[in-house]
């Protein structure tokens, strides 16, 4: 039994190491170039999305019915969307596009994607980002 | 495009957290008892855990969180003492979290019962880290894998 301590809080340790680290990356906006695991210049259109493109950017939710973050990443989007003008989002369920899925590599939901007004994926993050961050990807679209 | 579960209505987050630290307890204490030969009073106490704890899982995932003991215990004595939550949530992420849980659990107890320890201590160390990772970090592990298994079956 003592083993089983032992090995009981390996567990819990591991468990909290992955917890902590999911912590500091979840929600992080990055550079699409610089995510490595997407294809370089990957463009969606207004016919994979559902909707007109933004005229200034778009911004892509992709959901899924167990997901808890999607509510309020889904609120978030919504209110910077109603903030900047030429802004626009859009919300794709992902079970229901799963090709889309697979190419752009879409591992868990939320997943958001900030796309320039030609389309082309500028900004992606997993979880919940932060509204600035949101912001400020969009700001440097330029 | 369709938006998943777009209702306003939901159920207080924090009481699936709650449940998933009561969950935890009673899997490591399992877990850990799993480990001592089978047939002592300790490995049956272990099968006993594992029991209580599946049916638990199974009330929250057929009939519904509302039915979930502990969530019961929350609503019931914990609620009361505590601020009204600052936003609601969608009780469909957590109520697939008891599903996959049950799933373990059946696994585990089945295991325990008929002799093989091995296995049923792979299975409730699963349940274990997806019940602690709830409880400590409202991290839903089954919801994450739940896309993952999506992409991989449906073509």
């Amino acid at each position: 039994m003592i083993i089983g301590v032992i090995v009981v809080v390996a567990v819990l340790l591991v468990g909290t190491a992955f917890g902590l680290w999911r912590r500091r990356v979840d929600g992080r906006l990055r550079e699409a170039h610089q995510a490595g695991d997407i294809a370089h210049d990957e463009t969606l259109t207004h016919e994979q999305i559902g909707v007109e493109l933004g005229a200034k950017a778009t911004l892509v939710q992709f959901s899924s019915a167990f997901c808890q973050p999607c509510r309020a990443t889904r609120t978030l989007l919504s209110d910077v969307a109603a903030m900047l003008p030429g802004v626009i989002t859009v919300d794709i369920d992902a079970e229901h596009h799963l090709d889309l899925v697979r190419q752009l590599h879409i591992m868990r939901t939320p997943t958001v994607l900030v796309l320039d007004s030609t389309g082309l994926i500028r900004t992606r993050a997993s979880g919940l980002p932060r509204k600035a961050d949101v912001i400020a990807a969009i700001g440097a679209l330029g | 495009m369709s938006s998943t579960s777009s209702a306003q209505s939901g159920i207080d987050p924090r009481g699936p957290r709650f449940g998933a630290v009561i969950t935890t307890v009673m899997l490591a204490l399992a877990f850990v008892l799993l480990w001592t030969p089978q047939g002592s009073a300790g490995y049956n106490v272990a099968c006993v855990l594992l029991a209580v704890q599946t049916l638990v899982f199974a009330l929250g995932a057929i009939v519904g969180l509302s039915a979930q003991p502990y969530g019961w215990i929350y609503r019931r004595f914990v609620r009361p003492r505590l601020s009204p939550p600052s936003e609601l949530e969608d009780p469909a992420p957590p109520r697939f979290a008891q599903v996959v849980g049950l799933a373990f659990a059946v696994v585990a107890l089945i295991s325990a019962i008929f002799g093989a320890p091995v296995v049923a201590i792979i299975a409730t160390g699963c349940a274990l880290i997806a019940a602690f990772l709830n409880a400590a970090f409202a991290l839903c592990l089954g919801c994450e894998m739940y896309l993952i298994g999506r992409r991989l079956v449906r073509r």
